[in-house]
């Protein structure tokens, strides 16, 4: 059961069907409902998130046809004019729908009418089916009259008038009924009756802007593609101007004369609407478009937009002055057609000391953080990775080697710093892996190697080439 | 006679002069019409030595290490590290390699917000990537690490760095004897820097001096090679003159002074 307040009171929005069999119902007080049923589960109601749903059924139920409309709180329209005889019939659009919905858990109850408005009360207080044209009149006239959608006010006036169904509200004198309730019961009656027209508001499906280029003679020269897909950009990147829109992936598809195709595909790292920069995107995969006897159509689809706001790139006789930032985002957008977006990227600095975990790959456009090393310690400028072993010798166990050989090259120590301790941290893996102690040795030809012993000299450690300073 | 006093007298001036003349003509010929300015290196017996006072802006140079183990071409890194953390403005590294250590930049004041690195699988697809970085204005320098650079692909690199001013910096970096002598072949870059390190000099307590380098210009168009001992990167990458050297003077020009 949902909740919904109103003015200061609590009342009852909805109640599913366990709570209706105990007599429960949507309007009635919360306390009243709670005093019924002890142990009620009782939530809040939440209409955005309804109409949200709502909505997003109605754009399935573009599948039926294309003019569709949301009627919150609980009603979707679906104008089937002209639609009916794609499934068979009316009656056969109708259970193919209602089985659809009911396979996915909906409870739903649908009617086909001449109007909206027949359609609506037929829907709700007759359980729905299809009324056959022209038959409005009489499938209404039964009904109660809250089925004309007119306010609880208006109802309760009438029920004090003795008037209960729509019928004998039609059949009373159009002036004085008129008079008594106001133009807008008349007009609800009339369009639940099929006599006033009564328009829908449909959902615009958001269409994916694209753009077709079809030639009458097939095309295969590579300048000629690139001259097209250039075209192709411009147009579609008209389109996303007047709908405030920046594309984020670009599908090409190319038609060959023989019935294959090859498909393309560039993404952006930011929404951009500029064609000569999606064209240039482009001109690298092209080359590997074989296009056999010949392309006859090209199709460039914008798959994946966002919205983009325009901004302001240069002031009259300001320009350049304070742009202190550059727009990386196209240069990573060419590299990564070149070599994959993945393959384009900015090193971030992690809070370690371990060497092998200092660095994590981040896309090149992500944020700069203030994230820094704990010190600015001397760091090799290549690393071993994973480090090579060394054979070593050492003076004493515990000082610093005075000969190394690596490679099968042995490499006399002049001058030696160190050690430098790094553990690994105690809340990040093996608590019993030993600390390393990392020294630095210079050579006596001048090489500069970061070596380390992956444990104390007393307990056997060895010793390994971890980075190079040169 | 006349002609001969008339020789000796005045025409000295004239012709340094036209001399002077001349060498303008010829450096407008071979940068083209457009001249960028120049980072110094802060080193005054360095920037006196190159034309226009410094490292070229908007054009291609060459590193190559020569150290004992070229093939990790660490004092290189660090240098051409050094030369980006001089500049202002993002920075491009093309490489196929990951065994770049990003600490040890940012040792030489290359922070790692400002590079992005572009990844290629193979070596032959470095260089259009740095081509693309190259024609990117805005950008402090592109680096790329390769074998290979055929005459043609450095002119073209060159012609691109011309064009929008970023400066290219090309890592030569080599792992098998074949490719090393591929190093050493022709090129269209502006200068080319082999860089080997050099014993530091001992500090009076147990531990480890400034690193130094051998820096050497192997190739420089407008200039004549030269060699340099200097001290590696601090943490702004500026280069250094050893503090032993800095007080002696200049060998070049002693060398000069006795000739005359």
């Amino acid at each position: 059961m949902t909740v919904q307040t109103v003015g200061s009171r609590r009342r009852v929005a909805a109640a599913c069907p366990t709570a209706q069999r105990l007599g429960l119902h949507a309007g009635m007080a919360v306390a009243h409902a709670q005093a019924m049923v002890p142990g009620l589960h009782v939530w809040d109601a939440t209409p955005e998130d309804d109409n949200a749903a709502l909505r997003k059924l109605a754009r399935w139920a573009i599948g039926y046809s294309p003019v569709v409309a949301s009627d919150p709180p609980d009603g979707v329209w679906i104008d089937i004019a002209g639609c009916a005889h794609l499934f068979g019939s009316e009656e056969a659009l109708l259970a193919h729908l209602l089985g659809r919905l009911n396979n996915q858990g909906v409870t739903a109850r649908a009617a086909v009418a001449d109007a909206p408005g027949t359609a609506w009360a037929v829907a709700r207080f007759r359980g729905g089916g299809v009324i056959p044209v022209g038959r409005s009149v009489e499938a209404v006239a039964t009904l109660p009259v809250a089925a004309l959608r007119i306010p609880p006010q208006a109802i309760s006036v009438m029920q004090r008038l003795g008037v209960e169904r729509v019928g004998q509200l039609a059949a009373m004198p159009r002036a004085p009924m008129v008079r008594r309730f106001g133009k807008d019961v008349a007009l609800r009656l009339d369009q639940a009756m099929g006599h006033a027209f009564e328009p829908i508001n449909p959902l615009i499906p958001e269409e994916t802007p694209l753009s077709t280029a079809a030639f009458a003679e097939p095309i295969g020269r590579l300048e000629a593609l690139k001259d097209v897909v250039r075209r192709l950009a411009e147009d579609v990147c008209a389109q996303l101007l007047r709908r405030g829109l920046g594309v984020h992936r670009l599908d090409l598809i190319l038609r060959r004369v023989d019935q294959k195709g090859a498909n393309l595909r560039v993404g952006t790292a930011k929404a951009t609407r500029d064609a000569q920069h999606l064209a240039k995107l482009f001109d690298e995969r092209l080359q590997t478009v074989d296009p056999g006897f010949g392309i006859e159509e090209m199709v460039l689809i914008a798959s994946k937009t966002e919205p983009l706001s325009e901004t302001q790139v240069e002031a009259r006789g300001i320009a350049g002055v304070s742009a202190p930032d550059v727009d990386m985002s196209r240069l990573v957008d060419r590299l990564g057609a070149k070599v994959g977006a993945h393959r384009v990227y900015r090193l971030e600095p992690v809070q370690t000391l371990v060497p092998e975990r200092m660095v994590r790959k981040v896309p090149a456009l992500a944020p700069v953080t203030q994230v820094t090393w704990p010190e600015n310690l001397p760091r090799p400028t290549r690393l071993l990775d994973p480090p090579e072993p060394v054979v070593a010798t050492a003076l004493l166990p515990d000082h610093p080697p005075a000969l190394i050989v690596w490679r099968k090259v042995r490499h006399k120590v002049t001058h030696a710093d160190g050690p430098e301790r790094i553990a690994p941290e105690w809340w990040a893996g093996d608590p019993d892996r030993p600390s390393r102690d990392y020294y630095r040795l210079e050579t006596d030809r001048g090489g500069r190697f970061w070596v380390y012993r992956d444990a104390p000299a007393a307990e056997g450690g060895r010793w390994w080439l971890h980075g190079l300073f040169a | 006679m006349t002609r001969h006093l008339f020789n000796s007298a005045s025409s000295r001036p004239t012709a340094s002069a036209a001399v002077a003349d001349l060498r303008q003509q010829i450096e407008r010929l071979e940068r083209g019409s457009r001249i960028h300015e120049t980072l110094p290196f802060g080193i005054e017996a360095v920037d006196n030595h190159l034309p226009g006072g410094g490292l070229a802006r908007g054009a291609l140079h060459e590193v190559i290490e020569a150290g004992p183990v070229a093939e990790f071409a660490g004092s290189a890194t660090l240098f051409t590290a050094g030369i980006a953390a001089r500049l202002k403005g993002p920075v491009l590294w093309c490489l196929t390699r990951r065994d770049l250590f990003a600490p040890g930049l940012a040792n030489a004041g290359l922070l790692p917000s400002r590079v992005t690195y572009a990844e290629a699988g193979r070596e032959r697809d470095v260089l259009p990537l740095v081509e693309e970085g190259l024609r990117e204005r805005g950008l402090a320098v592109v680096i790329g690490e390769v074998t290979r650079l055929t005459l043609t692909a450095s002119r073209r690199l060159q012609l691109a760095a011309e064009g929008s001013g970023v400066t290219a910096l090309i890592l030569r970096r080599w792992w098998t004897v074949a490719e090393k002598d591929l190093v050493a072949l022709p090129s269209a870059a502006v200068t080319r820097w082999r860089i080997a390190p050099a014993p530091s000099e001992p500090v009076p307590a147990p531990g480890l001096g400034r690193a130094q380098w051998q820096v050497n210009l192997v190739r420089c168009r407008g200039s004549e090679p030269r060699s340099w001992i200097l001290e590696a990167c601090d943490a702004k990458g500026r280069l250094a003159l050893p503090a032993a050297l800095a007080g002696r003077q200049d060998p070049a020009a002693a060398r000069r002074a006795t000739a005359r």
